[in-house]
């Protein structure tokens, strides 16, 4: 008999509502980091269904899957349904790498009105909607630890870090959402 | 804290997004074997380190993970310009007759 793990998250449990801003944690995902030159891009655009932006902090989403620009050649793709990104990727024969980081991410959803506040706490970036519009996203830090933001509408802002720090980003964003209150 | 333009991601980013990676323009030598110790020793270890302007390589680390070229100035800490790696020199000559 197959024995599947059981998949447990880092945040089990943890959640927070405030006045204008709530904090949870995102639903498993599958997620893809994805390198490619400029000229394997149309196959592997079609191949997943969507544009791979080429602008930077660009998004492109289509239905559940999102392409967010990290660099010139890489992006993160992210499928909140669950799909095999490494299947479809496998059937490229263009120059590429995809290397599958479902497990080693985990997300956080930071939304209300004061959603950029409470990230400003810990994160230098610009987060107003002039300079950190919807659908804009982009690798930056987050007091100590590494997080990808990706602005998903004017409220609602989707934090992606490695799951052995998602601990202490939650901490330090729940910390902020309360002091603020 | 500082804003550094990035040239990948074509606009100033903070300053804890980045690392300092040392001097730039640095010529590999192609016959490294035929080096003697201390020919080595200068290329390897031995760095210009000025007042005033140098020649740096950053990295973008937490942001495109690039790394780019920058002309700073060490005693202001002003950043006078980051350019992409593989395009040459920019030629500062007014700013370093004006110091």
């Amino acid at each position: 008999m197959v024995e599947i793990a059981h998949r447990t998250s880092p945040l089990e449990g943890r959640g927070f509502e405030g006045d204008g801003i709530s904090l949870s944690v995102a639903k498993p995902a599958s997620r893809l980091s994805l390198r490619a030159p400029e000229g394997s891009l149309p196959a592997l655009s079609e191949a997943l269904g969507l544009e791979l932006p080429q602008r930077p902090k660009s998004t492109s989403t289509k239905g559940n899957r999102a392409a967010l620009w990290l660099g010139p050649d890489e992006w993160l793709v992210i499928d909140e349904d669950g799909a095999d990104l490494m299947a479809i990727c496998g059937k490229i024969p263009d120059l590429h790498s995809a290397v599958d980081t479902s497990h080693r991410n985990v997300a956080i959803e930071v939304s209300g009105a004061r959603s950029a506040d409470v990230l400003s706490a810990g994160c230098p970036q610009d987060l107003s909607l002039a300079r950190f519009p919807v659908g804009a996203s982009s690798r930056t830090v987050f007091g100590k630890v590494e997080i990808i933001l990706w602005r998903r509408d004017e409220q609602t802002f989707h934090v992606e870090c490695w799951r052995s720090f998602s601990a202490y980003g939650f901490d330090l964003l729940e910390a902020a959402a309360r002091e603020a209150e | 804290m500082l804003l550094i333009h990035c040239p990948y991601c074509e606009e100033e980013r903070p300053e804890p997004e980045f690392r300092h990676a040392g001097e730039a323009h640095i010529a590999r030598a192609e016959n490294i074997t035929e080096l003697s110790d201390e020919e080595f020793e200068r290329h390897f270890f031995i760095r210009s380190n000025p007042k005033g302007i140098a020649f740096e390589r950053w990295r973008h680390m937490h942001g495109c993970a690039r790394f780019f070229n920058a002309a700073r100035d060490t005693l202001s800490d002003k950043f006078l310009v980051t350019y992409k790696i593989g395009t040459p020199k920019p030629d500062l000559s007014g700013e370093i007759r004006r110091k």
